[in-house]
Formats: structure tokens, C-alpha cells, sequence
């Protein structure tokens, strides 16, 4: 297998109010490969988007970057951690963009209505390419046809406010491919759509990666859409990533407590009928009140009391690619006194 | 659009008339006339006025005639562009009005480019900088700046400016200009008078607008496309102005139609204050005098500018708000 073209190693984001501290991403390690799709599926809160938004640098305040490397490797072989640079930095804003795009997950609010989505579209393109302004016009309507927006060269001069939900979905993701990045980073970009749309955005994002050779970050909550687009998955619970492999294995054989349950808990037409779905006991705790140990000790149907609760547990590798971070896999290093 | 445009002017056209029915009835409310007032006033200083002087005075103003007949004669000059005589100054309205408009527009200009010029930036800064230290200072000389009494701080800066630095401040103009015909030299004395009446009208308005301008950034800088545009790789401070910056300012577009009648009365007791030449004392006298043609067409002059002004901003927000021109072609 190729190297990785992103690498994230114990990436630790805090953020601090006044309050005090919230772990949004407490350890979380996982490789991109190069045309590959990694799906990060985990309940709401878990981290998921801050850890996306980490590799960018462009957490919210008082979000920050605490530890951890965030290596980029570029096209000549070098290698950039993004964790160590200042995120204001030019440098950093030629990645964003220029290296990895981003698609978020409201569409109807991600584009501003005050300009035209030729405006916007341009503006990507001419920050990160020395062009004219009627080459970055041109670009813009290639782009809008690339995903798929019919009669681009009317649409460029539409606002967003005036194009549905999927189209506004379709702009954002050519506006993440302006600059033509080799990683895309998808924020749950099929949540705000209805689901013939979904269906659409998915296909839409495959063609292109297929096309261009992109590896794709697909950040969601939705087992199905991991099942169809990922081929490695990273499940994270609470900040940390505690199962990690290819799809197959991840669906057929899942080892962690928490992923069993997140499968068990995907309605399925072979359901006994009138049986009730499956859920995962208890919800995510409060930011503030993390759990001690293993952070999902509480909701876990196996944890064993003296030792979930007290030892966080550490990764378990199962074979060359399938990792797990349970104390049912391999003995805990701080336990093992 | 056009429809649009010609149905907000005839509403305007209905709103002017109404305004001036009712500004010419409140006028009228307060017991007694301006003849009153008249003979009140010089019998304060000792001399008398006949019954028979009151009415022929009460005759010659039509103040004997019914309200109606009053408005009515009183609008159909003003139709034909006289306004009327001024009853206290035996002047015609316009001639009393006269130098006062501009000098009170040039005035309250000054004032209100002061007041954005500084507003604006700080409001911004504060919004980026949330509860950063020179956050919370101009948080503090914002709320001092509301709290403090517009006249208070002009008495204050006059009492400061007279006794450290020997100053004379008032007026717009020096002794020897005052009734001195328009020159160069006339208008440079009225250019140096001009810094301190606008920065002192400008000051309620500015720390206003400060709080206005940052609760509104504060708002925007939440929204997701601020994310958006700082993910595509642009400057932070490009991502600021051009977006959210873009949306906070919207809103000032609709309190235009608020500015013009204040760039045309001014504030009137600091103006009084600061006895400035300008149209707001002149109204307060007018209504202490009871004096109802000047009274009224000052009064007169505030509506219809106060619906030039909503026009003005309901064209200026089509403009610039692309979504208010989408609405329109539905």
C-alpha cells in the first residue's frame, strides 16, 4: 500500500471557556491513502467535526490545536505537519483550498446571499491561481458543470438563495474543488438534504474522486453512507478513535462494544416486524462531565466495573489494518503494573 | 420594480398629507394662539394690548376662521411654494428658515460622517476582538457615551474650553463673521468652528452605532459562510470584511430615512447649547411663540423628509440586497 497523503497522529483539540476545558479531540489518529475514502462515523458531539475542522485550522475560538501531528504529504514527497503551523499563516491558507477542500454540511447558510455564487466561485479560484478574471469566469462555469448544475452559464450569476438545497450542496462542492485539492474533506454533506438528493450528492462526490484521483474524508453519522462510500472507517466516541479498519471488516466482524452497537442500532428491512430498533443505552455525556477510564464505560453492555472505569484503554492491533481501543482486546499498559 | 417604486411614492405623497394635517393640529392643540402669546409677552414688559388690537391682529393672521379653513388656505400656498409669514419675526417663513438649513445640513453632515467614520471601524474591531481588553474599553466609553447627556458634555467641554484653554466655544461663527455677508474668509471661520458642535452631536450617535455595528458583526461572524470563505484559504481579515462586514452594514441602509430629518432639525438643545445658527432652536422658539406658519413648516419640512429618507432607504436596500430584488420579480 502507498504512503498516506494525511496522516493524523494523537491530535488533541481542547476548547477552553471560561467554563472550563471540552475534549472535542482527544487522541485521534487515522491515515488517508491516496484515491481513498475514509468514512469517520460517530453520534453527534463525538468530535467528528472538529477533528475535520482541526486538519484545517480553522476551529472556532476558543477551540485550538493542543498536540498531536497533522502530516500532509505533497506531491514532491515533503512532508507538512499542519498541527505546527501558525494557522494564520499564508502557508496555511495556500492549503485550505489549494490542498484540501471543504464541504459543509448546511448548505443553505454556507454561501453568503450578498454575492453572486460566480462571485464566490472566482474568488477560490483566484486566490489560489494566477489567473484573469474572465479565465476565472471560465473556470466557474466549468466547475458548476463539473457538478452537475444544469445551465452553468446562466447559474453563475445566480445567488445562492435562488438555487435549491442539492444545487446550493453541488456549488459547495465545486467551490472545494476550485483549486483543484487532492483530499476533500465532506462534512455530513448529505444531512441537510432530502434523501433522493443525498443519493445524488454521494454518486456526484464518487464520480469526481474517481476522476481525479481524490482521496476523500467523509465525516457522518450514517452507517449507510459509510457502507456505500467509505473503504477504511474510523469510529470515534468522545474525542478518541476507538475502532478503526476497512469497511468489510468494520460491518462483518466489529470488535468494539460501541461499533457493535451503532450497527445494531441501523434499522434493517429484515427486521422482525414490529420488533423494536435497537438503540445505544444512555447518551453522550456532558461535555463537562467527561467519564473516567474508558469513555464509553457507562453506556457499555460488557464493561467490567475496577477496570473500565479506571484505565483508559489503550489501541489494539487486531492484524495489518483493523485497530481497536478496548480493554477486551489486549491488557491496558496503565494496568499492567 | 416599477410598480414597486410607484406604489411606495403614492404612499408617500398619502403619508406627507397626513403628516401635515396632523402636524397643523398639534399645533393648534396647546390653549390660546399666537396673539396670545403676543400680548402675554408684552405685557410682561409693561405694555398693553387692546381688545380691539387682539382681533384685528386674530383678522389679519385668519386665526378667527375655523382649523379647517386655516389649513386648508395655509395648504394651498404652500402648494404654490410660499409658506406663509412668520407671525413673530414679520418675516416670510422661507427668508427666517434661509441660511439656517444649509448651516444646520452642513453641521449635522459633519456629525454624521464623524459619527460613522469612527463608529464603524471600532465596531468592527470589537466584534473580531470580542471581550479582548480595548473590547471592553470601548465597551466602557460606549456606554458613557450613551449614558452621558449630549448638552451635559457640550456644557462640560465649553466650561473646560474656556477656563484651561481660554476658549470661546459656540456658534459656528467668530463675532466679526456673524452677520458678515458669505466670503472665503467667512467660510473658513465656519470650517474651524465646525470640528467641535459635530464631534460633540456625533457622540451619542457613535457610541450607539458602536453597539449596534459589533452586536450585529458579533451575529454574522457566527454563521457558517464565515467558515466557509476561511476554508477556501482566504485572509482572515479579507473573510471579515468582505462577508460579514458585507451583512452587519445591511441593516444601517434602512435607518437613513431616520438621518435626513435629523441632518435638517439637528439636535436641538445642543444646539441651543452651543447656540449654534441652526433650525432646531429656531423650531422650539417658533412653538414657544406659538408662531404656527414657521412652526409648521419646519415641522412640515421633518415629515416629508422623514418619508424621502424611508424611500431613499427602501431603494438603497433594493440595491443593495440582492435578496430583496429576488423578492420583487415573485
Amino acid at each position: 500500500m502507498a504512503d498516506p497523503i494525511l496522516s493524523v497522529r494523537d491530535l488533541v483539540t481542547y476548547f477552553r471557556p471560561e467554563e472550563g476545558v471540552v475534549r472535542a479531540v482527544d487522541g485521534a489518529s487515522f491515515d488517508l491513502y491516496p484515491g481513498g475514502t475514509l468514512g469517520i462515523v460517530g453520534e453527534s458531539g463525538c468530535g467528528k467535526s472538529v477533528t475535520a475542522r482541526s486538519i484545517l485550522r480553522i476551529v472556532d475560538r476558543p477551540g485550538e490545536v493542543e498536540s498531536g501531528e497533522i502530516l500532509l504529504r505533497r506531491d514532491d514527497g515533503g512532508i507538512v505537519d499542519l498541527a505546527k503551523i501558525d494557522p494564520r499563516r499564508r502557508e496555511m491558507r495556500a492549503i485550505r483550498g489549494g490542498d484540501i477542500g471543504y464541504v459543509f454540511q448546511e448548505p443553505m447558510s454556507s454561501l453568503s446571499a450578498f454575492y453572486t455564487i460566480g462571485n464566490q466561485l472566482m474568488e477560490a479560484v483566484r486566490l489560489h491561481r494566477a489567473v484573469t478574471t474572465k479565465e476565472a469566469r471560465q473556470r466557474a462555469v466549468e466547475l458548476l458543470q463539473l457538478v452537475g448544475i444544469p445551465r452553468p452559464e446562466q447559474r453563475v450569476d445566480a445567488y445562492s438563495f435562488e438555487l435549491s438545497g442539492g444545487l446550493r450542496q453541488r456549488v459547495m462542492i465545486a467551490l472545494a474543488l476550485a483549486a483543484e485539492p487532492r483530499i476533500l474533506i465532506a462534512d455530513e454533506p448529505t444531512t441537510a438534504l432530502d434523501v433522493t438528493t443525498q443519493a445524488q450528492i454521494l454518486d456526484l462526490i464518487r464520480r469526481i474522486q474517481d476522476e481525479r484521483r481524490l482521496a476523500v474524508i467523509l465525516i457522518t453519522h450514517d452507517m449507510g453512507v459509510i457502507a456505500e462510500m467509505a473503504d477504511t472507517v474510523a469510529v470515534m466516541y468522545l474525542g478518541k478513535v476507538v475502532e478503526s479498519g476497512p469497511v468489510d471488516a468494520i460491518f462483518h466482524a466489529p470488535r468494539h462494544p460501541y461499533t457493535q452497537a451503532l450497527l445494531r442500532s441501523i434499522p434493517s428491512v429484515l427486521a422482525e416486524p414490529r420488533s423494536r430498533l435497537a438503540t445505544i443505552a444512555g447518551s453522550i455525556p456532558h461535555p463537562y462531565a467527561r467519564p473516567e477510564g474508558c469513555p464509553f464505560h457507562p453506556r457499555c453492555a460488557r464493561s467490567i466495573a475496577g477496570v473500565c472505569d479506571r484505565t483508559v484503554p489503550v489501541v489494539t492491533k487486531l492484524d495489518e489494518r483493523h485497530e481497536v481501543r478496548c480493554v477486551l482486546y489486549g491488557r491496558p499498559a496503565e494496568a499492567a503494573e | 420594480m416599477l410598480a414597486y417604486i410607484l406604489r411606495r411614492l403614492w404612499l408617500g405623497l398619502v403619508t406627507v398629507v397626513a403628516i401635515s394635517i396632523v402636524s397643523f393640529v398639534i399645533i393648534q392643540l396647546p390653549p390660546g394662539d399666537f396673539v396670545d402669546a403676543y400680548i402675554s409677552n408684552l405685557s410682561a414688559s409693561g405694555s398693553m394690548v387692546s381688545q380691539q388690537e387682539a382681533q384685528s391682529l386674530r383678522q389679519q393672521y385668519g386665526l378667527d376662521r375655523p382649523v379647517w379653513v386655516q389649513y386648508g388656505k395655509w395648504m394651498t400656498k404652500v402648494i404654490q411654494g410660499d409658506f406663509g409669514m412668520s407671525m413673530e419675526w414679520g418675516r416670510p417663513v422661507t427668508e427666517v428658515i434661509g441660511d439656517r438649513l444649509w448651516l444646520t445640513i452642513v453641521v449635522s453632515i459633519a456629525a454624521i460622517i464623524l459619527t460613522w467614520g469612527i463608529a464603524l471601524p471600532i465596531g468592527i474591531f470589537s466584534a473580531v476582538r470580542q471581550y479582548s481588553i480595548p473590547d471592553y474599553a470601548f465597551t466602557f466609553v460606549g456606554f458613557a457615551g450613551l449614558a452621558v447627556p449630549n448638552f451635559l458634555l457640550a456644557l462640560i467641554i465649553m466650561y473646560f474650553g474656556f477656563t484651561l484653554f481660554d476658549l470661546k466655544i459656540g456658534g459656528l461663527f467668530s463675532a466679526e463673521y456673524q452677520l458678515a455677508p458669505w466670503s472665503y474668509g467667512k467660510v473658513g471661520d465656519l470650517i474651524a468652528h465646525l470640528p467641535l458642535p459635530a464631534l460633540v452631536l456625533s457622540l451619542a450617535g457613535t457610541a450607539q452605532l458602536i453597539r449596534i455595528m459589533r452586536a450585529n458583526l458579533l451575529d454574522e461572524l457566527r454563521r457558517p459562510y464565515v467558515t466557509t470563505a476561511r476554508a477556501r484559504g482566504l485572509a482572515e481579515w479579507r473573510v471579515v470584511l468582505k462577508y460579514p462586514v458585507r451583512a452587519a452594514l445591511n441593516p444601517f441602509a434602512s435607518t437613513i430615512g431616520y438621518l435626513l430629518p435629523f441632518v435638517v432639525s439637528g439636535s436641538i438643545v445642543v444646539s441651543l447649547v452651543l447656540s449654534l445658527p441652526t433650525v432646531g432652536p429656531l423650531l422650539l422658539r417658533a412653538l414657544i411663540a406659538q408662531d404656527m406658519f414657521l412652526a409648521g413648516t419646519i415641522v412640515l419640512l421633518l415629515g416629508v423628509l422623514t418619508v424621502i429618507g424611508t424611500f431613499l432607504s427602501d431603494l438603497i436596500l433594493m440595491w443593495i440586497d440582492p435578496r430583496i430584488r429576488a423578492g420583487m420579480h415573485e
